[in-house]
């Protein structure tokens, strides 16, 4: 009960800002029909629907992590949660409760974007819905970061780490605008000892029906989501008993 | 009358610094204390001890016969929180405020909206109901931070600085307002605005560096001074007066 009113004040409080919606839903979907026109005019293999998309909508998620690092360190800096800290509400109510909208924000997220590649030219198959559900694991990871940024740092600086930081490494990182392979050495290593590259690479290999290439990816991607999963709570339990 | 909050000797310190020193008071039932204190006096961390936010270093106290160390979720069921800041959720409306307290609280969406609605009614919230918290002014902010507190109908209830920021109409609006309160609340109130709180309280605790150095009405804290204002006494406690 506690967990769902809480989810659903998190929902309002995070769509209710223009801003998100703007970022969140609109800047994806922009540069999914950028990126195709530049693909018509100048075609390349890394811009085809197919390669794009699963890219665009892991890139999408890193604007998950900033809604969750607004909300938390709004809520913290305006005393919202020291209330709330002196009411009956466990650690589980917080955590699920911000964390639940999220990630089914993530998932809408998802399949808006692999309806505007449908309508951009993308194939329907049965294996966008296996790229949609890969979408969850990575959204564990940009939710929790999220969460970590809110719990420790300031709005500002919350704000700026998620907001600018995550979602340009997560660009840049990730082998959407470039093959890795062009700049290869440290570049590549560093990219695949991150979860970014491997979240695309598995959706990559979910839409070509590939699944078993969905592996070693997969491991990568859970392995950094219960790490940052378990990090979140810890962080957060530690801090609700520190104020 | 009963005791509502019994203070034995509770200390917090922060590695060497010792924030909150050896304090032990008590407090009863339907009285409006005052808390007063220069900024660092340790007023805010007896707060959070009392309101189970922070853990005691040494030493307990109860609130209705509870332990703030070994029952901090049974206190947490009899009292409220208006935290120094508004502590509101900004992109809600007034009435979701209202209804989400009321829910994480316990009660049910029927009684929520009927506790809603008496909020709203007591604080004079009507032409507001359906606006969002960010967009209200600082006075209208304040009402309704203490309205999401009282929403639960808490025995003991912590106002850290009410009226901070508000002009003097606001502020004499929200003193009627609290003053309606004492009659079934215990109330502890901290302020830095020292008529506010000779206005308000039934007795006052004055702090420095984590220590008492007086409590008393403050008419009693007036006499013992030998000073002729409340103001006076004040200074008087946090500069040099002793433990009264």
């Amino acid at each position: 009960m506690r967990i769902l009113l809480f989810a659903n004040r998190t929902t309002k409080e995070i769509v209710r800002d223009p801003m998100a919606i703007l970022f969140g839903l609109g800047f994806p979907i922009v540069l999914l029909l950028l990126l195709s026109a530049i693909n018509k005019s100048i075609p390349v293999d890394l811009f085809n629907i197919t390669e794009l998309t699963p890219g665009i909508a892991v890139f999408g998620l890193s604007f998950m992590a900033l809604f969750a690092a607004q909300v938390v360190s709004k809520d913290r800096e305006s005393s919202f949660l020291t209330r709330l800290f002196t009411t009956p509400m466990t650690s589980k109510d917080f955590i699920i409760g911000y964390s639940l909208p999220l990630l089914l924000m993530s998932v809408v997220q998802g399949i808006i974007c692999y309806i505007v590649a449908i309508i951009l030219g993308l194939s329907i198959s049965t294996s966008m819905f296996m790229a949609i559900a890969l979408l969850v694991p990575p959204a564990f990871i940009f939710v929790s970061l999220g969460l970590i940024c809110g719990t420790l740092l300031s709005e500002k600086a919350a704000t700026g780490l998620s907001g600018a930081l995550l979602t340009n490494l997560a660009a840049w990182l990730s082998g959407i605008w470039f093959d890795l392979d062009l700049v290869g050495g440290l570049f590549k290593n560093i990219a695949y000892v991150l979860p970014f590259v491997h979240a695309v690479d598995m959706g990559k290999a979910a839409m070509s029906g590939q699944y078993s290439d969905i592996f070693p990816h997969l491991w990568w991607v859970l392995g950094y989501a219960v790490v940052l999963t378990v990090l979140a709570i810890v962080l957060f339990k530690k801090k609700m008993k520190a104020d | 009358m009963t005791t509502a909050i019994s203070i034995n000797s509770l200390t917090k310190k922060y590695g060497m610094k010792t924030v909150v020193d050896n304090i032990s008071f008590s407090i009863k039932e339907g009285e409006l204390f005052g808390l007063l204190g220069v900024n660092g006096a340790g007023k805010t961390t007896l707060i959070k001890m009392l309101s189970g936010l922070t853990k005691p270093t040494t030493g307990d106290a109860t609130l209705l016969g509870k332990s703030v160390t070994q029952s901090p979720e049974q206190v947490r069921q009899v009292i409220a929180v208006s935290p120094q800041e508004t502590a509101i959720a900004s992109n809600l409306t007034v009435r979701e405020n209202l209804e989400l307290m009321a829910g994480i609280q316990g009660f049910n969406k029927e009684e929520g909206k009927r506790k809603a609605d008496e909020m709203i009614a007591q604080f004079s919230l009507q032409p507001y109901e359906n606006q969002r918290g960010k967009t209200l002014s600082g006075g209208w902010q304040r009402k309704l931070s203490i309205a999401i507190a009282l929403i639960s109908e808490p025995r003991i209830l912590f106002l850290d600085e009410p009226t901070l920021g508000l002009d003097i109409l606001g502020r004499r609006e929200l003193w009627a307002q609290i003053e309606k309160l004492k009659e079934k609340t215990t109330i502890i109130l901290t302020t830095h605005y020292l008529e506010e709180a000779e206005a308000l309280s039934d007795r006052i605790c004055i702090m420095k560096n984590g220590q008492m150095k007086a409590l008393g009405s403050a008419k009693e804290l007036i006499e013992t001074s030998n000073k002729t204002s409340f103001e006076d006494a004040f200074v008087y406690f946090v500069t040099e007066g002793d433990v009264q």
